[in-house]
């Protein structure tokens, strides 16, 4: 039985090439691994091998032929008797060419999901006030002893009780199996907890800041994002990332950065970034228990301060649902994390002048809460965004990309940002106060958008 | 070019690295060059034949496919390193032990006896391919096997591997996690990373690398400052064994001893394979960086299934008996192949689905 020999694709865009050289002639017996012609291609010549016994046939295309499209036969290969292997390929067979792409049926997106609603918190509820950072530690705590495959790696956490004192007493409690304190190590331990999470365990990866997970970015995204993805299903990883995001306080460009819109862009993440105790606590054990990748935003200035937390055996909140922190209807502010406090205090000020600004606290940034954020345009006619971040494809981009695409209709002025100013964050106090997002100028954008 | 296997004289007895004073680099390839043949019955090696030749036939199709257009993208192939994944393999504990590689993966797979035809499907892009489609001959998993991929960032495998021996160790399975990476990504940060960090938790891992002697087209002497890769482990404390990935009967024999170190909680082990692979480092590779020469060298004098075979006509096997396997195991590619051709391409639905597990 004769094997046709095919022009062959060397490359993944090669669609074509020239026949350079028959190193075989009709008659010659060639076997595994002889060179058969060389091909060239734009970017080599490359070698063609046999990958059979035969003797070579018809050669059906001359060397030097240039142009020859990938597919075409170029020469025929008898086989060695029954032995031989059937032909590559006995109807021709092809990738579906450009063409066919473009015009195969677009899939139906998949309907948009309604976030759930927070439980409803029974009445009589007692609330105790606590800080952010120990919200955050009762939320591990609780998980971890709900779920033994629960356990906290990173820099710091077991003997030093956390650079932050996020997880303090949790070396106490759960032991060193539990609680381990990695070496300074960011892409290792990032890709050791990853796989451990593939493995079947439920690390909670704790980075001392997010500005040293620029180290471990790639298993954050290749490792733990794709994976579910790539493998059809099959292969999760039920992982958080954690530890504060954002400017902190005089520590400089490096130590200064919200990643924010960087993980948000990612498919296969979520990502939260609470801004209160309630919401650090039951986002956090929500968090935990998903069994999709989360990167969990903190923010070093809020650990300290003191919210009311309603005491419940399992303060557990919906991932991807905004909450709507003050209503209000004459504009909204849309925010997330640090900046809810500016817009909060905003707000107030914006209040005693006579506009009433509803205050929209995202507390998921993928899958952002769409729905909720255009609710309040349709109620308020104007948005301003307020973001601690750079402004430059910011979750601020993102929100005014919404309300252009969804929301236009109910548009009465276009939606202003407030971030930070588009600069590396600088040392010198007075500077980094002049570049951060502040409550004076969510006013002056949300006067602006009222035309006041 | 494939360094050939050394020997040497140590003296030393296996002992728990991190704490013995005298640790020694060497201790276990002492080990291993006292005993350096896996007794093999004849049966087992009737199997390591078998699986290394579907191996080399499932490649060598999978390379015919690629040139008809049928497999796109990045495909690296295994031809020529056969040995290294069915020696080590075969020495696991199936169901038990997790294997992770990087993306010159067919072999492992094949060899951890997972169905050619829904590899060669996911080569070909289609719905019955081991991941849907959806991964590419770079990306494929089988956590029912414990295989745990098939990663395309060139090292990432190894935290990975640490992570899954970290599984073990924390629940005390008895498992241990097999690492396969190459002499290119033995030069990647976060291997010694995890060096450190497997050795300082004392985590069940064996690190695999496999030194085909050529980081893309880059030769080990010209990427590397310390091309005896078995050493790399030294500064960690991790033994070092020095293996000729060549001859499956010693990467088996090799692999009992790693693995029995690493099964007594002594800690990782770091395993250098001697191999060498015939073809480029993926399809579009013109090979300008070694001589053809070089290349007919190893098939001629070094190839693990032709070593083999001799070693099965020895124990008196039949001509006819091994043409008989021939035969059996091009029937078996060639039904792979038909099958990944004649499957059909996901539905476009599936674009939208696996991207997160839950909905929120």
């Amino acid at each position: 039985m004769a094997v046709e020999l095919k022009m062959p694709a060397l490359s993944p865009t090669m669609e074509e090439g020239t026949l350079a050289k028959w190193l075989v002639k009709e008659g010659d017996q060639v076997g595994p691994g002889d060179i058969l012609a060389e091909i060239e291609t734009d970017k080599a010549t490359m070698e063609f091998e046999a990958i059979d016994e035969g003797t070579v046939g018809k050669i059906l295309v001359p060397e030097g032929t240039e142009n020859v499209a990938v597919g075409t036969v170029i020469a025929l290969i008898s086989g060695e008797g029954e032995d031989a292997a059937p032909a590559p390929a006995s109807a021709p067979v092809s990738a579906p060419t450009t063409a066919e792409v473009h015009t195969a049926p677009a899939a139906a997106k998949p309907a948009a999901i309604q976030p759930k609603n927070d439980p409803e918190i029974p009445a009589g509820t007692n609330m105790a006030t606590v800080t952010v950072r120990e919200a955050l530690r009762d939320g591990m705590a609780e998980e971890m002893r709900r779920d033994d495959r629960v356990f906290v790696m990173g820099e710091e956490v077991a003997e030093y009780q956390g650079a932050y004192k996020v997880t303090q007493g949790l070396l106490a409690e759960f032991g060193p199996k539990r609680v381990i304190d990695t070496p300074i190590t960011e892409y290792g331990f990032a890709g050791i907890g990853a796989g451990a999470a593939m493995g079947g365990l439920r690390p909670i990866v704790e980075f001392m800041t997010f500005n040293f997970a620029m180290q471990a970015i790639d298993h954050i995204i290749n490792s733990a994002a794709k994976t579910n993805y790539m493998s059809g299903g099959q292969m999760r990883c039920p992982i958080v990332f954690r530890g504060p995001n954002g400017a902190a306080s005089r520590v400089g460009a490096q130590h200064s950065q919200n990643y924010g819109p960087w993980y948000a862009s990612v498919p296969g993440l979520i990502v939260i970034a609470p801004y209160d105790a309630s919401d650090a606590k039951g986002l956090m054990k929500a968090a935990i228990r998903s069994e999709d990748p989360v990167v969990f935003l903190e923010n070093e200035l809020v650990y300290g301060r003191s919210f009311e937390l309603p005491e419940l055996d399992d303060h557990v909140l919906p991932i991807g649902k905004a909450r709507i922190m003050r209503e209000g209807s004459d504009v909204t502010i849309v925010s997330y994390s640090i900046g809810v406090g500016l817009a909060l205090e905003a707000a107030d000020t914006l209040a005693a002048e006579g506009i009433e600004a509803e205050v929209i606290d995202l507390r998921t940034l993928r899958p952002l809460d769409k729905q909720a954020v255009l609710d309040s345009l349709a109620k308020t006619n104007r948005v301003v965004v307020a973001e601690e971040g750079w402004p430059t494809c910011s979750i601020a981009s993102e929100i005014i990309a919404i309300c252009m695409e969804d929301g236009f209709d109910n548009l009465d002025a276009p939606v202003m940002r407030v971030c930070n100013e588009d600069v590396p964050l600088p040392y010198a106090a007075n500077l980094e106060k002049i570049a951060l997002l502040n409550s004076a100028s969510i006013i002056a954008a949300v006067k602006k958008v009222c035309y006041v | 070019m494939a360094k050939p296997a050394r020997t040497r004289k140590v003296a030393a007895k296996p002992t728990a690295a991190s704490t013995d004073p005298d640790f020694a680099l060497h201790s276990l390839q002492a080990d291993h060059e006292a005993n350096r043949k896996f007794a093999a019955s004849d049966d087992q090696l009737l199997e390591f034949y078998e699986q290394m030749l579907l191996i080399r036939r499932f490649e060598e199709k999978a390379g015919q496919l690629y040139g008809l257009g049928l497999i796109g993208g990045f495909c690296h192939l295994y031809i020529g390193q056969e040995a290294v994944a069915v020696g080590l393999q075969s020495a696991l504990k199936e169901g038990l032990d997790s294997v992770i590689t990087g993306y010159r993966d067919h072999g492992h797979m094949l060899a951890y006896g997972i169905d050619p035809k829904v590899i060669m499907a996911e080569l070909t892009g289609r719905q019955a391919g081991i991941s849907k489609g959806k991964g590419g001959s770079m990306h494929m998993f089988s956590t029912e096997h414990k295989f745990y991929g098939g990663h395309g960032i060139v090292g990432a495998q190894v935290a990975l591997g640490g992570g899954l021996a970290l599984a073990h160790k924390y629940k005390e399975d008895g498992g241990l996690c097999l690492a396969y990476f190459g002499d290119g990504a033995a030069n990647q940060g976060q291997v010694y990373e995890t060096f450190n960090m497997a050795a300082l938790w004392n985590l069940p891992i064996v690190f695999v690398i496999e030194n085909n002697g050529y980081a893309m087209g880059t030769a080990v002497k010209r990427s590397s400052a310390e091309t005896e890769f078995y050493r790399r482990g030294t500064a960690f404390r991790i033994p070092g064994m020095d293996v000729n990935g060549m001859d499956v009967l010693e990467v088996r024999a090799a692999a009992e001893i790693a693995f029995a170190h690493v099964r007594e909680g002594k800690g990782p082990v770091l395993m250098e394979l001697n191999t060498y692979r015939y073809r480029g480092h993926s399809m579009s590779d013109p090979a300008k960086y070694r001589s053809r020469e070089e290349v007919q060298e190893q098939r001629d004098h070094n190839d693990p299934i032709e070593r083999l075979k001799k070693e099965l006509a020895e124990r008196g096997r039949s001509e006819a008996d091994i043409k008989a396997i021939d035969k059996a195991i091009r029937a078996r590619v060639a039904e792979a192949a038909d099958f990944a051709e004649n499957s059909p391409e996901p539905e476009p639905a599936e674009l939208y689905t696996d991207v997160l597990v839950e909905s929120y």
